[in-house]
């Protein structure tokens, strides 16, 4: 006799409740940008991705994180209630902080900057790498943008070419202008 | 490697909750199954490899079955799990111990499919308990031999 739907799930709850879990994901199915799966652990929000694949991302978090990652959606409410509100237009700005102890110190260092664009604005590559230390490093900006874990927290979308092209995006340019549409900042 | 807990759970849950179900009914078998998978993850972070995940899993199972058991029983007595139905277990681990001497299998298939003791095992065997702990020790010793 398999699991029963009500069993697993409160295996995955109590999982979570235990405070056992290296990395909590869940898979938000029906977004407007789409499918998303978001990753929490105790320090904040580790992932966010566009298409999910997840037995892929899930090794890529278990390598990053720790070996102990399951799907529970109780420590994932918090940045998916966040997110509802910011696709409604009702968040200009995330209180969930984003879990950056895996990445790179360049990287880290640029996105905590990329963190202070505002809702609604813009910034360039090479402002952002101006900011940074390295005003030439305007192309290394733009692979820290993609590998960017948690897109839409860390505002990625915000970062377009200097004459105002959108240039590139992770999860797809329609995404990208949707986004910048819904904050206003495109037409 | 070993695998996200995720693919772990997944592809051993159905099978788990089987036995458990088997052994203890549906009821008893639902608080057995969420405290099998909440030891192994207690446990996952100490694993050194991903081989035989499904043999240690249902170690895990059959010691929380066995400890249901006890607790269910006023005398404390052993429940005897061999003589019991299907013979899950054996057929589980059967597949991964085959090339062993079977000594060594048996020892290990009685250990750590049926939870017994060694004394136990010894008897099954037709040796003693000491025997049967070192046959067991062993056999361990040369699966993991085998893996690397």
């Amino acid at each position: 006799m398999n699991v029963s739907p009500t069993l697993d799930e409160r295996f995955r709850a109590a999982a979570a409740a235990a405070r056992l879990l290296d990395v909590a994901f869940d898979v938000l199915p029906d977004t407007p940008v789409g499918p998303l799966l978001v990753g929490v652990t105790d320090h904040g929000v580790c992932k966010i991705s566009f298409d999910p694949e997840p037995e892929r991302e899930l090794e890529v978090l278990a390598q990053r994180f720790g070996s102990r990652v399951l799907r529970s959606s109780k420590p994932v409410e918090r940045v998916q209630l966040e997110l509802d509100q910011y696709f409604s237009g009702r968040r200009t700005h995330f209180d969930v902080e984003p879990d950056l102890r895996s990445i790179a110190d360049y990287h880290r260092t640029v996105l905590t900057e990329l963190a202070h664009v505002e809702y609604g604005h813009t910034t360039t590559y090479g402002t952002l790498a101006a900011l940074t230390g390295n005003p030439r490093a305007a192309r290394a900006i733009g692979t820290v943008m993609n590998r960017n874990p948690v897109p839409i927290v860390l505002p990625c979308h915000r970062v377009v070419g200097a004459s105002g092209s959108l240039t590139g995006y992770g999860g797809g340019l329609d995404r990208k202008e949707w986004l910048l549409r819904l904050e206003g900042a495109i037409l | 490697m070993i695998p996200p807990f995720e693919s772990f759970y997944e592809t051993h849950r159905d099978e788990i909750h089987r036995f458990l179900v088997r052994k203890l009914g549906r009821d008893r078998a639902e608080d057995a199954f969420q405290e099998t998978f909440l030891r192994a993850l207690r446990a996952y972070p100490r694993l050194e490899h991903g081989a035989h995940l499904r043999a240690w899993v249902f170690t895990i199972a059959a010691r929380i079955v066995v400890d249901d058991m006890r607790r269910r029983r006023p005398q404390g007595e052993l429940p005897e799990l061999a003589a019991e139905d299907g013979l899950p277990a054996f057929e589980d681990l059967a597949p991964l111990t085959e090339d062993l001497p079977p000594k060594e299998r048996a020892a290990i298939v009685l250990r750590y499919g049926y939870d017994l003791p060694y004394d136990e095992i010894g008897a099954a065997i037709g040796s003693s308990e000491q025997a049967a702990r070192q046959a067991a020790s062993a056999g361990v010793r040369r699966l993991r031999k085998e893996q690397m």
